[in-house]
């Protein structure tokens, strides 16, 4: 007996596995997300035959703005083929007929955990983050009322706390990932757990960016073109992890954020996070223009300043 | 032989307290909890530069004055200004929320009795002193740190444990970072919530010390609160006593505690001798 002899026939299920109210509310939020970029919209979120915590928040999203033309790419940690990954691509597509690829610049749709791809993507594409914690005012105001005042009343002062603790400790910013950062100049967000690597690809953006959380029931987003700021000290600017000196073993790319393979000898080995742009490299398939160049310079038309790498 | 004159030729310049209007004036605080009457019709005037220390049992309503004072709680009805520029006619209790948080974080410090209330135990001491400014607005980590820096020595602290977690220290060390943090932005009002109960007699002395130096030196206005008679004796210039959500007396702290008119009063004096 297998798994599919199981399950219901495909036309047992409506168009893209959710049934027509959850879509609309789904969208519904979306549209209220976009409208007031950086605020957390709560949203009736629904059962999906994944577990809480495994991206059922993106996998909503996803399911509501899927369409039987779309191209769906889904990274997890940067891969297109870690199981989680395999797994949400063959559902979406069994769902929704929608065609699959690991190219980012030919998806419409781009439902990723941790990173943002390193190829620049383009206006009209939507980017699709799965959050595990909406809530940026959690570290330092645990009771979510008092959290939710303070969002209303923009006063995030406390926010630095936790800047100023690593600052005081490491001398550096040291928060791996789910850097706090300020949406077009009123809220501040989590912006998932990706790298601080990814942070400034958010600002002043192309694409549009949606962050749903299926757990905590909350929807935001950064729309294209919208400015997003990390936060950070007057006279300690904004860092990002320090890539220098790591080369891919197998494409050779430098200045790419990498993954460390740790070996035998207790040394380490480096290879490109994103698999996709790796994949692209490894066949000579052109890959499209990256955030960070190959000096690791990031550019940007807005008014962010470039990167400070800790000396 | 002279005859002194019973009059000085030159008349004596009016007393600082009538000449200068109060810092603190608060008036017909009422506060109810459920059908609980916490607090009935109690108002109190702070001149600039003075200690006022309320005593009273527990239950008396001591610590809901202290939590209205620092605007944690709203009263029933009551009025409460502060004669500060910007604010000096305003209710504060009428603010919206935003002002009246501006106002708590400018202008009014607090010590807790518990440093578990007023303390990020797993955050950096300093870092618990430069939340304050923080939430202020400053957004210079050398100012922060020169800030805190400059806060912890005033409520002498060591410095070389700054940057530690209130967690590990002692409780004379946790109360001296509430100090701390209560005078960061040197504030117009400072409020302590029995600030030395539950440290041993010695280490109640020393922080006692650095708060009648503070006091001295920055000719600071606070409101105390206690249980202790001998912490109201050392700090306070007049004293309230509270019982039952009222104020059953008040006066010069001498002539409370040295000749107390108010029956409990007299209770309260005589089970401390």
């Amino acid at each position: 007996m297998t798994l599919s002899e199981l399950t219901n026939e495909r036309q047992g299920y409506s168009f893209g596995y959710l049934d027509a109210y959850a879509k609309r509310e789904l969208r519904r939020r979306a549209l209220k997300a976009i409208a007031i970029p950086g605020y957390q919209v709560p949203y009736a979120s629904r059962e999906l035959p994944i577990a809480r915590g495994w991206g059922t928040g993106g996998l909503q999203v996803t399911l509501a703005l899927v369409g039987p033309d779309s191209i769906v790419k889904v990274i997890d940690q940067g891969a297109d083929d870690s199981v989680n990954a395999a797994n949400l691509r063959r559902f979406i597509k069994r769902m929704s007929g929608a065609s699959t690829t690991t190219d980012t610049l030919r998806a419409t749709i781009l439902q990723s955990r941790h990173r943002i791809p390193e190829e620049i993507m383009q206006e009209g594409q939507v980017l699709v983050l799965q959050v595990p914690d909406p809530e940026p005012l959690r570290r330092v105001q645990p009771d979510i009322s008092k959290a939710a005042q303070l969002h209303a009343d923009a006063d995030y002062g406390q926010m630095w706390l936790g800047l100023y603790e690593q600052l005081v400790r490491f001398k550096q910013y040291v928060q791996g990932a789910d850097y706090p950062s300020l949406v077009h100049g009123r809220y501040i967000m989590n912006p998932s757990p990706i790298p601080r690597w990814d942070t400034p690809k958010l600002h002043q953006a192309a694409h549009l960016t949606l962050l749903s959380a299926g757990r905590e029931k909350r929807m935001y987003a950064v729309p294209p073109y919208t400015n997003v700021q990390p936060l950070e000290f007057d006279d300690v600017p904004f860092q990002i992890e320090d890539q220098t000196g790591r080369v891919c073993k197998t494409t050779g790319a430098a200045n790419k954020f990498m993954n460390e393979l740790p070996q035998d000898d207790g040394s380490a080995t480096f290879e490109l996070s994103d698999s996709g742009y790796a994949e692209k490299l490894k066949n000579d398939l052109a890959p499209g223009a990256t955030y960070f160049d190959e000096q690791g310079n990031f550019y940007h038309d807005g008014y962010l300043k470039p990167p400070v790498r800790p000396a | 032989m002279t005859v002194i004159s019973s009059r000085p030729s030159v008349p004596l310049d009016a007393p600082r307290l009538q000449a200068t209007p109060p810092l603190l004036r608060a008036e017909g605080l009422t506060k109810r909890y459920g059908t609980r009457m916490a607090m009935h019709d109690v108002s109190l005037e702070v001149y600039p530069g003075e200690v006022v220390g309320v005593v009273g049992e527990s239950g008396s309503g001591k610590s809901t004055l202290l939590r209205l004072l620092n605007l944690e709680e709203m009263p029933d009805v009551g009025v409460y200004t502060l004669d500060i520029d910007g604010i000096r006619e305003r209710d504060l209790f009428a603010l919206p929320r935003f002002d009246r948080r501006g106002v708590q974080i400018k202008h009014i410090g607090i010590v807790y009795q518990n440093p578990h209330l007023g303390l990020r135990m797993k955050f950096t001491s300093s870092g618990n002193v430069a939340e304050r400014l923080l939430i202020a607005g400053e957004r210079s980590f050398a100012t922060l740190r020169a800030a805190a820096r400059d806060s912890l020595a005033a409520s002498e602290f060591p410095l070389d444990r700054m940057d530690d977690p209130p967690r590990v220290l002692s409780g004379g060390m946790q109360q001296r970072v509430q100090l701390a943090k209560a005078l960061a932005m040197k504030p117009a009002l400072l409020l302590l919530d029995e600030p030395t109960t539950g440290l041993d007699v010695s280490i109640q002395a020393t922080v006692l010390d650095t708060l009648k130096r503070l006091q001295r030196e920055r000719d600071m206005t606070i409101v105390l609160v206690s249980h202790d008679l001998g912490v109201i004796r050392t700090l306070a210039d007049r004293v309230l006593v509270m019982r039952g959500g009222r104020v059953v007396e008040r006066g010069l702290t001498d002539q409370i505690l040295d000749d107390p008119q108010h029956p409990y009063t007299q209770q309260l004096v005589h089970a401390k001798l």
